[in-house]
This record gives structure tokens, C-alpha cells and sequence, in this order.
């Protein structure tokens, strides 16, 4: 089984639309929502949920008022400054290290599990598909990430699929590293801006920081056809491959008002030709892998 | 007045209003705190005058003392020491500086050092000062370094901060303490959708905030809908226009190009201070 992750540096490059794309042009693959914190796959593919788990990614400090006698120790100590002066736990602020419940002279501190979210295991039209949801302010998105790719991999396993298509989130920190240690490629959707360029090469370099193979393809690539010159001949520069250059349109916004894949859309538009071609191409290179 | 500039959704143009913004008003403080990916710089071209790297504390355990009795990792909530009958591993990327196996070394085993996780970068253009945070690639924790740049805010001065993408922990220690949080989104039903997990985000941390809807014009217009529905002013509306998108592409703030977005900028910059009460 091989695991394709899709990711960008920056946000709103498009992973969501392609990956969306990739689960209908794979057929038998399973499909992991990442972007934990903000999932949008699912309002493209439309998973009917047929399992919920709870996810504890941490604790929390809980304050027994009745033993406490306010020496403020626990305040002091506290390196997320998550005591208030009216010694009561912050929940956003708390990381649940207890350092305070073993600090507290009077034993009123004791540390709670905190439920941070959900994780579904879900069916759509074109497979299984491992998601979640984090809940608003809660932290640990990375656990969860592995939570979800967990899933993934069992789904995968039982349904005899050979692929798990990740949707990655954005940035280059933990749930990011989460959802690209241990994969076969990491498909880097870029676009032609100067920012989009920018974080592409720190999304390159955390690839090679984790030995992923590279894969790159430029979203909206007309916006500044300069610019993507650019980032195809850094890419062969390193000896990163350009799988594919998918120009811009606006039937891309329309499908996902419509609630559907680019494919599904508009399948002999440029966008769902250009996608399906480098989904022929690179299925090949990470089956041949 | 601290203004976070925040969105759910990547992409939608959180550190395009912020720049703008910024540049429109002129003697005011940025804070790129977008420490994974920060762009600020990318259009504002500033001249940056000093890079200071930004440490976080970590256990260092001094073998000799070491019984290796274990009390250490079993402390640890963050798996990120492991105590085997001949050595304790740790694992510097899952450490979250909290000091507690430190507190819970019956031998005093444990003392603690710096590492590096990234650096702060401080520049200007003209009398707009510019700090950004960037993290070291591979580097998982972009909170406490968010917590450096944060740092650096000059009191009685304006502060406008970008903020990292998404919902959690970065977005959360950036907004902390902000008087308010500019919530920029797209028409598109992924801009909605983000759009409402942040509200929630806000509402529980008590941060009053608005909308700036980017690209209007494209999509759809429940976000609209939404927005009366929940009595969420929105401050802005920028229009999708191309000639927006290529400016962007090239690093170019687009109120330098179409000056009548400067006054815009300017109103909705005072609509924030009167909406805080400043």
C-alpha cells in the first residue's frame, strides 16, 4: 500500500480541489482528510460517517477549590500562564503538563482528560475516507493527524486498497509533519505568487528534512506565467519533478459551490484534464516506487 | 489598539489586508506571526536590520547522577523522554518546555539548556516596523515561538498581526490578547466553512472580531447570509479582480497601485478602533 500526501507551505493553493480530484480519478483509494483543524474535503465528497471516536490528545488541570488555599504556587510555576490570578485553569492556555497538580502543597490539583475532538471513518461515492474534526481551541492537532492516518491505514488494509490519498493542512509545522513522515511522495501544490514560491521551498525542504520524494504542480499557473517559469527551473535546479501546470478557471470555484470535484463538474474542462494527467503520470511513478 | 488579522481557511488574503492595511496607516508595528510560512516581508520589501534566534528550554541529564529510575518519563505527558535500564532518551521535537521532569528527578539529575527552534527577523519600511518569526524547518512547535514574537510588541504603539492559518494552537497564542481580529474570507463554501469553525474559536476566547470578504464576486453569497444571521459586521469587501491577483503574484501590496484602496484601508482600520472603543 502507498500513501501520497498532498501538501502546499501556503494555504488556498488548491490541495483540497485536487485531492477531491484524485479520490474520483483513483477509484479504489482511501482517503485521509488531515487539515484536522480546518477539514474541507468532506463538503466535495459528501461521506456518509459510519464511525465517531473521541480524541484525547491531552489533559487538563483541574482545581479542587474546596483544598485550594491560594498560595499561588501553581501560578508561578505554570509555563504556559494558563493559572489566572484568580487561580482557575485557562483551558486554551493549559497544556496539561502537571507540573502544578505536582507542585500543590494541598494535593488540589489533579489533571482530567479532555476530549479535543472527533475522528470519523466514513463512506463516499469513490471509497472509504478517515477524517476529523478538531474542536474549536482545543491543541494537538498532529496526534489527531495520526489518529486519522491510523484509520486510514486500517481502512486501507481491510478494503485491499493501494493507496491512501492524503489531504494535507498547511504550513510546515507539526500536523504538516505529521501527515508527511513515513510516505511515499508529497505532491507540493504550489502557485505562480511570490509567496507562493517562497513557502514551496520550505514545504521542499521539510520533504527532504524527512527524506519524502518530491512531487511539484503548479496551480493557477497563467496568473503570472513569469513566476512559474521560476519554480519549474528552481525545481529542475534540485532535481525536484513538475508533474503537471493547471491553468485557472473559474469553474474550479463553481464546482465547489456546487458541492462537487472539478472532474465531476466539468471533466472535459482544462482543470480536469490537467489534473487527470498528472494523476496518470504520477500514479505510475509511485506504483513503480 | 493589537489587531489580529486571522481567517481558518489558507489563502484567502489574511497577510494582504494586513500588509495593506499597515502601509495604509503608516506608523504602526506588524507582526508576522505566520511562523511556518510568513509572507509579510514578500510584499512589503523592507529593509531588515537584525535576525535573533529564539531558544526553548530542554532537559539535559547528567549521566552520572542518573539512576535511571524512570520518574522522568513517567512524568512526561508528551512521550518525550523514554528511561530503559541503561540510558533516558529524549526527544527534543516532543518536548514542550514544561520543567516538570525536572521537578520530578529524585536525584537532581536534570538541569536545562537551550535549543534553537527558529529566529526572529526585524525590519522596517519607513516608519512601519516589521517583526516576523521563522521557524526552523523540521521544527514541529510554532507556539513558543509565536510567544517571541509576540514578545517584541512595542507598547503604545499600533499593532497589526498576521496570524497563522487555521484554527489551532498557533492561531490561538497569536489572537490571545488582541483587541480585536479582522477575520478575512472568501464567498466560497471551504472560506464559509472555516470562517464559522473560527468564530466558534473566538466567541470561546472572548475576542470581539468582523469580516472582510476577499475576492467578492466569486462563489456564492451565503457567507453574507451567515454573517447577518450572526450579527457579524463586515468591515470590507475587495472585489476578485485580476489586476488584484497579478500584484499579489509579483509582491506588489495592491494599495500602493490603486491608491483609492488606501482610504479604504484607513476606514477600516478607524471602524476597528471605534468598534474597541480606542
Amino acid at each position: 500500500m502507498k500513501q501520497l500526501t498532498i501538501l502546499s507551505g501556503k494555504g488556498g493553493t488548491g490541495k483540497t480541489t485536487i485531492a477531491a480530484a484524485f479520490a474520483v480519478l483513483a477509484r479504489n483509494a482511501v482517503l485521509a482528510d488531515c487539515d484536522v483543524d480546518a477539514p474541507d474535503l468532506h463538503m466535495l465528497l459528501h461521506p456518509e460517517v459510519i464511525k465517531t471516536q473521541e480524541f484525547k490528545g491531552s489533559k487538563i488541570a483541574v482545581i479542587d477549590k474546596t483544598k485550594c488555599v491560594n498560595c499561588d504556587l501553581c501560578r508561578e510555576k505554570c509555563r504556559f500562564d494558563a493559572i489566572t490570578e484568580a487561580i482557575e485553569v485557562d483551558p486554551v492556555a493549559c497544556e496539561g503538563c502537571g507540573v502544578c497538580a505536582a507542585l500543590c502543597p494541598e494535593d488540589a490539583i489533579t489533571l482530567a482528560e479532555r476530549v479535543s475532538g472527533y475522528a470519523y471513518i466514513s463512506k463516499t461515492k469513490y471509497g472509504f475516507m478517515a477524517h476529523a474534526l478538531l474542536s474549536p481551541g482545543e491543541a494537538n492537532s498532529g496526534k489527531l493527524v495520526t489518529l486519522v492516518r491510523q484509520n486510514a491505514r486500517v481502512l486501507s488494509e481491510k478494503e485491499n486498497s493501494d493507496l491512501i490519498v492524503i489531504d494535507g493542512p498547511p504550513g510546515i509545522g507539526c500536523p504538516v509533519i505529521a501527515s508527511v513522515t513515513g510516505v511515499d511522495a508529497g505532491f507540493v501544490v504550489t502557485e505562480p505568487t511570490m509567496s507562493g514560491i517562497h513557502d514551496l521551498k520550505r514545504a521542499l525542504q521539510l520533504l527532504e528534512h524527512f527524506n519524502v520524494t518530491p512531487l511539484v504542480c503548479v496551480n493557477m499557473y497563467d496568473i503570472n506565467k513569469d513566476n512559474t517559469e521560476k519554480i519549474v527551473s528552481f525545481c529542475r535546479e534540485n532535481n525536484v519533478e513538475v508533474v503537471g501546470k493547471i491553468p485557472f478557471s473559474p469553474k474550479v470555484t463553481e464546482a465547489m459551490v456546487n458541492g462537487k470535484t472539478i472532474v465531476e463538474y466539468s471533466p472535459r474542462g482544462a482543470v480536469a484534464k490537467e489534473i487527470a494527467r498528472v494523476w496518470e503520470k504520477m500514479s505510475s511513478s509511485i506504483s513503480g516506487k | 489598539m493589537i489587531v489580529s488579522v486571522a481567517s481558518g481557511k489558507g489563502g484567502t488574503g489574511k497577510t494582504s489586508v494586513a500588509v495593506n492595511m499597515a502601509l495604509s496607516i503608516g506608523n504602526i508595528q506588524l507582526l508576522d506571526c505566520d511562523v511556518e510560512e510568513p509572507n509579510a516581508h514578500l510584499l512589503l520589501h523592507p529593509n531588515m536590520h537584525r535576525t535573533e534566534p529564539v531558544y526553548v528550554l530542554v532537559p539535559h541529564i547528567n549521566e552520572e547522577l542518573c539512576l535511571r529510575c524512570g520518574e522522568c518519563a513517567k512524568f512526561c505527558q508528551y512521550n518525550a523522554l523514554f528511561a530503559s535500564s541503561e540510558k533516558v532518551l529524549f526527544f527534543p521535537e516532543l518536548c514542550h518546555s514544561c520543567g516538570g521532569c525536572i521537578i520530578a528527578c529524585p536525584r537532581q539529575a536534570i538541569t536545562e539548556e537551550k535549543r534553537r527552534i527558529g529566529a526572529l527577523k526585524f525590519g522596517a519600511v519607513g516608519e512601519l516596523k516589521l517583526v516576523y518569526g521563522e521557524l526552523d524547518v523540521g521544527e514541529p512547535m510554532a507556539v513558543p515561538l509565536i510567544k517571541a514574537v509576540k514578545k517584541q510588541i512595542e507598547n503604545n504603539k499600533n499593532v497589526i498581526i498576521d496570524a497563522p492559518v487555521g484554527t489551532s494552537c498557533p492561531v490561538i497564542e497569536t489572537v490571545r490578547e488582541s483587541d480585536f481580529c479582522v477575520l478575512v474570507t472568501e464567498p466560497t463554501p471551504f472560506g464559509l466553512h472555516d470562517l464559522k469553525i473560527t468564530v466558534q474559536v473566538l466567541r470561546k476566547m472572548k475576542v470581539p472580531f468582523a469580516v472582510v470578504v476577499n475576492r467578492a464576486g466569486i462563489g456564492a453569497k451565503k457567507v453574507y447570509t451567515y454573517c447577518k444571521e450572526e450579527n457579524i459586521p463586515i468591515l470590507l469587501e475587495i472585489p476578485y479582480q485580476r489586476k488584484i491577483a497579478e500584484l499579489y503574484s509579483r509582491g506588489v501590496p495592491f494599495s500602493l497601485e490603486m491608491p483609492e484602496w488606501k482610504e479604504k484601508f484607513q476606514a477600516l482600520f478607524s471602524d476597528i478602533r471605534r468598534l474597541v472603543g480606542k
